[in-house]
């Protein structure tokens, strides 16, 4: 039987622009995957906390700020140290090409720009989680 | 000529192109109506009560009886990131080249009240704005700028008190007494909590602050406008252009109500409240906007709060083109969007603009980028011919059909809220987040259906190169920062003071600070103003006041 994908969507950081999180949440359960929002101003040490205790399959952070080099990777080492080591981690925001690489390295599996289509990120989750 | 002349030849018309369209079809998600005529507006009977002249009542046609004829918006060009010192000499680059007022970002720890040194600000420092943790920071930013001269605009919400009580510390510093500074301070909590995040306290205390503030400025700091109500941001979150103006109006509505309550007299406070309005991509329907937006405005001051000054009831604004609206693809693109939004800001009279660079939907702006969007102001100011007539689109039967609709729907809304027992109840209940969320996945939706075309996002696509020499905020500046934040709470001196400061009368100051914060009939602006120059940091006086007031819990919803 097929188990339903779980999604955390979350705010990592000082950010309060959650148009961007809240449209993609909502897309995310429109395609049928159950998706938990974390709110604002959550520390990677809450989001951790998160994924765990709900279970997440997928840890879908959005960010503006431009703290992403420094949050993204601290979340998924602090998500791995938990571990849930097939969690799927991904990111979006606005976030330049150049700083794509690092976050890739860091273990984020996809890093979503400006103008993606939700559907984009509908058929990633269903393509790449474990 | 009669109505029923002009209705006879429309339904003839209406024949014609009945046929024509049999034989080519209309473009799809076009506006309801095709055309507009007389018989879609009111005659002149109307034309004193619902338009009248500008700087009139109900103010539709501007708030000024001379508008840009007499002198042009002011030119107010957000900026900040970094340090202080990085962001002093980008202010002073605009005011070189033109720019005719400043306008501060702050990064999100002093956005929400944490010290740069403060865990929770790990990542974050010098990232969205410029890093201010104490006086000393104050100090830089302004250095070289006479306070006296310029006016300034300071995005500011939850901790608003603290940073004018900095603004206030460095004009006595230059000799300028604050009676004689200008500027805005955002103070607009509630749209804090139902768009843009960066809340600290809790509704009551908050709107106490806020309040606090209006009674503070209109005895002290008479030329400030002491808020900036603002629906650019419930726009960003995703608002249609009613809603936009809607919500906005019913928060001012609920400060108006609080400053009442808390013993002023309307007339002594309300020609201090200006507003913050959103320059989106439909220019016609925003100049609407902004015409239906005053009407709304002078309404309510005039028939809810008896309001007598003329100057009470109009509604200032401050504008800023749609940064939501700003493409990634292609972003030489933005250009043209924000030349369009500028024509429209301006068209609907607004008295500042700040207008968005090219490459925002990517980055902080470099300075090449910021110039093309200070020129695009100038452009349309010089050389358009956009703001040489007052109210240039007033009789456009399109566009007066389109300010009497969304008055219609702002004035629905305000009701709805009005029902739900005001804007702090409506958004406690989660109403006003919902609603916005709503018009978001919509617009999502009709993205990427298609039905709404973005050009370069869903259409008219290219394969491109990552676009190069987009600006980054260093890392280092947190390290930089905080190093400063250990030597000034040391007691060192930093930056241009002569001696550290005194650690006993920071205590002695905040002290006195938690004291007020516990008696609700004290204004705090004048224990804020004594702490701020003992050189106590902004993260201090936030946390005392953290302690007494408590955190908003946000109201999280899908």
């Amino acid at each position: 039987m097929d188990k339903r994908i779980k999604v955390l969507v979350a705010k990592p950081g000082l950010d309060g622009h959650d148009r961007g999180a809240k449209v993609v949440a909502r897309a995310l359960r429109d395609a049928g995957f159950e998706v938990v929002y974390t709110g604002l101003r959550q520390t990677p040490e809450q989001i951790a906390e998160a994924a765990m205790q709900e279970d997440v399959d997928v840890v879908a952070m959005s960010l503006l700020s431009g703290a992403h080099p420094h949050l993204f990777p601290k979340v998924v080492e602090l998500v791995r140290g938990k571990g849930m080591k097939d969690a799927l981690i991904i990111g979006g925001g606005v976030i330049p090409e150049t700083d794509i690489p690092a976050l890739k390295e860091a273990g984020v599996s996809e890093v979503f720009t400006p103008g993606t289509p939700t559907t984009k990120v509908v058929d990633y989750i269903k393509a790449n989680v474990k | 000529m009669s109505n029923e002349k002009i209705q006879a030849e429309l339904e003839k018309y209406e024949a014609t192109v009945a046929k024509a369209i049999a034989k080519f079809p209309e473009r799809p998600n076009l506006p309801e109506k095709r055309l507009y005529t007389p018989l879609d507006v009111k005659g002149p009977e109307a034309y004193v009560d619902e338009l009248s002249f500008p700087g009139e009542y109900p103010f539709t046609r501007g708030v000024q009886p001379t508008m840009y004829r007499g002198r042009l918006w002011t030119m107010r060009m957000y900026a900040g990131f970094s340090t202080a010192k990085a962001s002093n000499e980008r202010y002073r680059y605009l005011i070189a080249n033109g720019g005719t007022g400043l306008s501060c970002a702050f990064d999100l720890p002093t956005q929400i009240g944490y010290d740069s040194d403060d865990p929770i600000s790990e990542g974050e420092v010098g990232k969205v704005g410029v890093a201010i943790d104490s006086l000393a920071d104050m100090e830089v930013l302004f250095d070289q700028i006479d306070l006296g001269k310029v006016s300034t605009s300071m995005t500011i919400n939850a901790p608003a008190s603290v940073l004018l009580a900095m603004y206030i510390a460095v004009g006595e510093e230059q000799g300028v007494p604050a009676s004689e500074l200008k500027g805005t301070i955002q103070n607009d909590i509630l749209k804090e909590y139902a768009a843009r995040g960066t809340y600290i306290f809790p509704p009551k205390p908050s709107m106490r602050l806020i309040t606090n503030i209006f009674q503070y400025c209109s005895q002290n700091v008479p030329k400030w406008n002491t808020i900036s109500i603002s629906g650019y941001h419930i726009r960003e979150a995703g608002s249609t252009a009613s809603q936009e103006i809607a919500f906005t109006i019913s928060d001012g509505i609920a400060y108006v109500n609080a400053a009442i309550k808390a013993g002023m007299d309307v007339d002594a406070f309300a020609g201090r409240l200006s507003f913050f309005w959103n320059a989106h991509n439909n220019v016609l329907e925003e100049v609407a906007k902004f015409r239906a937006s005053r009407r709304v405005w002078a309404k309510v001051m005039k028939e809810r709060f008896h309001a007598q000054k003329a100057k009470s009831m109009m509604l200032r604004v401050h504008t800023q083109t749609a940064g939501s609206m700003l493409t990634a693809q292609q972003p030489n693109n933005n250009i043209i969007r924000v030349a369009l939004q500028t024509a429209a800001a301006v068209m609907g009279g607004t008295q500042s603009l700040h207008t968005n660079s090219r490459d925002e939907a990517l980055a902080l702006p470099t300075q090449e980028s910021v110039t093309i969007a200070l020129r695009t102001q100038q452009i349309v100011a010089y050389e358009s011919g956009l703001a040489d007539v007052i109210d240039p689109l007033a009789g456009s039967y399109y566009v007066e059909a389109m300010t009497d609709r969304i008055e219609k729907e702002a004035w629905e809304y305000i009701n709805k809220i009005d029902e739900l027992g005001g804007a702090v109840e409506a958004i406690e209940k989660g109403y006003i987040q919902k609603e916005i969320q709503d018009s978001a996945y919509k617009w999502q939706m009709d993205v990427e259906s298609g039905a709404r075309t973005i050009v370069g996002v869903n259409k008219f696509t290219i394969e491109e190169e990552p676009p190069k020499g987009l600006l980054k905020v260093d890392a280092s500046v947190g390290v930089e920062q905080c190093k400063k934040l250990a030597d000034l709470k040391a007691g060192k001196p930093i930056n241009k003071m002569t001696k550290g400061r005194d650690n006993a009368a920071v205590k002695a100051a905040l002290d006195e600070l938690e004291a007020a914060c516990k008696d609700e009939n004290e204004n705090l602006m004048p224990h804020i103003l004594k702490a701020v120059k003992t050189y106590a940091t902004l993260g201090e006086i936030c946390n005392v006041m953290r302690g007494v007031f408590g955190l908003y819990e946000a109201h999280v919803s899908l």
